[in-house]
């Protein structure tokens, strides 16, 4: 039963005479481990508390992503972007909706735009609160987390109210978003924002400056700036190391030029940092939720794209035009220019690419996701090493590692 | 004097005692002090994460205590996708797990593959070890998490104490091809 | 569109003066530059792409396989994409290999990032990188025997009995 542990890690091997004399211990930190919320394993090499070496193992949730979307029409391409960053779903939609309106050349209504900024803000937040409180819970701090997940829960309620999922919330269409919101959704999203920021900021007040917290995570799993480039990092982890690099800012998509809002960046790239710059981001993301509300433009919420926008049901029913699009929409049968784009968003957790090849068939010929949580889990081994086994625990929970986009 | 009508027990109307078979009363505390194993892979283990959180509290149903080694553990809830690499190690954890032990579920993945029918991972962990209680949904809400574990609930309190010795319950292990050091 | 601080026809300009006919060709989909090199002369031109002072290409943003099943001798293709922070450029740059030597050489040692691409699309496609320090599969079983993003194999994982194949296309 144990072939698949290697000989030196065999449940009682690990502690042998000759490795205890030795003074160096091997580990076997997962892949089921309460410390790692998520299935990872690493092998590492320790002396005492610290770690002299660490060997990973990927791979245990990879569900094929890429070969499944060469065998589904675009439009069923959606349900499986969900699951790759489960935090924060409707970043990736909405890049994969934008990636396949940029290969189409669909114009997008500016009130398009601004809903999805902010259903994509939104997601951002339900991505760090997670990924923050869940630093709380590995520096002992359980209060934050139960509370600021009630919060989270309210952007469940709101994401509902737009598409009636929760989590995976396959959120949106090609060309816009099924609906417009709802007076019910302005009123949540209105009382979210008015109650928000004091839980989020009791939640800030309990750790940003708790000596025991900064103690904990300061000098934690740190990485250098060009270290982090090296590695290609993205997202908070690249800017907690210093580097300012936004895909929002740096090649606006979905009108981000149009809003006022600052990059954090760090200078240690340690978890302290990290954690620092989420919460700043949280508090910028409001800040450009607020920007669009005000803002939001008249107009329609959705592009004129038949071929690639289900027709409202009273039209299906209705008009023989909408019938037949709706039929080639779901049955997959609309034709695709044959083209070659490369579309990327800056997801919770980095930039989310998305290279797609249609070569004019139902299903893109190639899908590659750029999934920034694979291309930075690389470089745990080096920025633990040195470090103890309870810094490493925080600096996986604070790399915030999704096992659904490590593995895809 | 308590009747005893239709095999049911009635509890006796003085003050003091209560009579009943050992079966219910154990089950009866099992069943509302469960220890369950959080095996959460994938997105079902964060919809897991909020039943566990303060909105829908799984304290209430005496499960407080998350058992993150198997060897304490009562309920082994599988939630999410489950990749044929990873298959042997979950088979491994139910291994683990003592007797008296139940399994939920959770999720499309767990239960069937779900939408990955593909060359990586499990179709169903139904596969490998046996499985008490399904959940649907992809993910499901917090609401069917726990009228699963509801479910798991009504399976505990009914058991009977001397199951695992059962040749029923000893030749569902052989079909799995598990050891069991129950004799 | 595009923010870049350097057109696309100024770069191509550049890399022609220093390469010549090792650019075989180059086209600009959505105005993202691409450019089709020798297998050979890949990891040469990523190379300078990254330590040239004025491109400065020095952020590998993806690397990924594509297979051309109906191609001879080009049957596969490496795609990276690098990007330029410093002046906001973007570039593809794909090189074909055939299914006969699925070889080329490792940008490991100009991106330490790459590692895992690189494996994972040694893992997908059967691209032996030359020089890698640890190639080897990364996301399926080490003792799997085909390499599954392969056109040629499919998706389904056959032990399934709840599909009735002729609702699937099968």
């Amino acid at each position: 039963m144990n072939e698949w542990l290697d000989d030196d890690i065999k449940p009682g091997n690990n502690l042998s005479k000759e490795t205890i004399d030795g003074d160096i211990a091997t580990l076997n930190l997962g892949p089921t481990h309460p410390a790692t919320h998520g299935i990872f394993q690493n092998i590492l090499k320790v002396d005492g508390e610290r770690i002299l070496s660490s060997e990973q193992t990927v791979g245990y949730i990879h569900r094929a992503f890429e070969k499944i979307a060469e065998h589904r029409p675009y439009n069923q391409i959606t349900p499986l972007t969900d699951r790759l960053n489960y935090c924060s779903s409707p970043i990736n939609n909405m890049g994969w909706h934008m990636t396949v309106e940029k290969l189409i050349q669909a114009e997008i209504p500016k009130k398009v735009d601004y809903m999805r900024v902010i259903i994509m803000e939104l997601a951002r937040i339900a991505d760090h609160l997670i990924c923050n409180s869940v630093i709380g819970v590995d520096t002992g701090a359980l209060t934050g987390f139960t509370y600021v997940f009630q919060q989270r829960e309210k952007i469940y309620e709101l994401f509902e109210e737009v598409c009636g999922a929760r989590l995976t919330t396959n959120v949106g269409r090609i060309g816009g978003f099924e609906r417009d919101f709802s007076p019910t959704f302005h009123k949540k999203l209105k009382d979210f924002l008015k109650e928000f920021p004091k839980v989020f900021n009791e939640f800030d007040n309990l750790l940003s400056r708790n000596r025991i917290f900064m103690d904990r995570t300061i000098n934690a799993g740190p990485i250098s700036a060009e270290r982090a480039l090296e590695y290609s990092f993205s997202g908070p982890n690249l800017r907690a190391a210093g580097v300012d690099y936004d895909v929002r800012v740096m090649n606006p998509y979905s009108s981000y030029q149009d809003f006022d809002f600052i990059v954090p960046v760090g200078t240690q790239g340690d978890t302290y940092d990290r954690f620092q710059v989420r919460q700043e981001e949280i508090r910028q993301s409001l800040s450009i939720i607020k920007q669009a509300l005000d803002a939001m433009p008249e107009g329609k919420y959705f592009a004129d794209v038949p071929e690639f926008y289900l027709p409202p049901k009273e039209d299906v029913y209705n008009k023989m035009e909408a019938l037949i699009y709706h039929f080639k929409i779901v049955m997959g049968e609309t034709p695709v220019p044959v083209g070659e784009v490369y579309h990327s968003v800056e997801g919770g957790n980095g930039e989310v690419g998305f290279y797609l090849i249609s070569d004019g068939g139902r299903a893109p010929f190639r899908l590659q996701f750029r999934r920034p949580c694979f291309i930075y889990y690389q470089a745990y081994p080096e920025m633990i090493t040195g470090q103890s086994i309870s810094d490493a625990v925080l600096t996986l929970s604070s790399m915030n590692v999704i096992a659904g986009e490590l593995d895809a | 004097m308590g009747k005893i009508t239709d095999g049911k027990v009635e509890t006796i109307d003085y003050q003091g005692f209560q009579l009943t078979t050992l079966d219910k009363a154990i089950g009866a505390a099992r069943a509302n002090s469960m220890w369950p194993l959080p095996f959460a892979t994938s997105c079902c283990g964060i919809e897991y994460m909020a039943t566990m959180g303060s909105n829908y509290d799984l304290a209430r149903f005496g499960m407080e205590r998350m058992s993150f080694s198997p060897r304490q553990a009562d309920l082994l809830i599988v939630a999410g996708t489950i990749s044929k690499k990873l298959a042997p190690i979950l088979r491994q954890v139910y291994e683990q797990m003592a007797e008296p032990k139940w399994v939920l579920s959770v999720g499309a993945c767990a239960s069937s593959g779900g939408i990955f029918d593909t060359y990586s991972v499990l179709q169903g962990i139904d596969r490998i070890i046996p499985v008490d209680v399904y959940v649907p949904g992809c993910p499901p809400r917090p609401e069917q998490i726990i009228d699963g574990i509801m479910n798991i609930h009504a399976l505990v309190k009914q058991e009977s104490l001397r199951r695992r010795y059962s040749d029923k319950y000893k030749s569902m292990l052989n079909d799995y091809n598990i050891e069991t050091d129950v004799k | 569109m595009s923010n870049s601080t350097i057109t696309n026809e100024f770069a191509l300009a550049r890399l022609s003066a220093k390469f010549g006919d090792k650019i075989i060709s180059s086209e600009t989909p959505f105005d993202l530059l691409t450019i089709e090199v020798p297998s050979a002369d890949a990891h040469e031109i990523i190379q300078w792409l990254k330590e040239d002072e004025v491109l400065k290409v020095s952020y590998l943003t993806n690397l990924g396989g594509v297979h051309y099943p109906t191609d001879k001798d080009r049957e596969f293709a490496v795609v990276y994409h690098i990007h330029s922070l410093v002046n906001n450029f973007r570039i593809r740059v794909k090189a074909f290999i055939p299914l006969g030597n699925p070889a080329i050489a490792t940008i490991t040692d100009i991106f330490v990032g790459a590692n895992w691409m690189e494996r994972e699309t040694f893992d997908f496609y059967g691209i032996i990188f030359t020089g890698h320090p640890n190639l080897k599969r990364i996301l399926n079983e080490e003792d799997m025997d085909y390499h599954p993003m392969r056109k040629e194999y499919q998706l389904e994982d056959d032990t399934r009995q709840d599909k009735d194949n002729r609702f699937f296309g099968r």
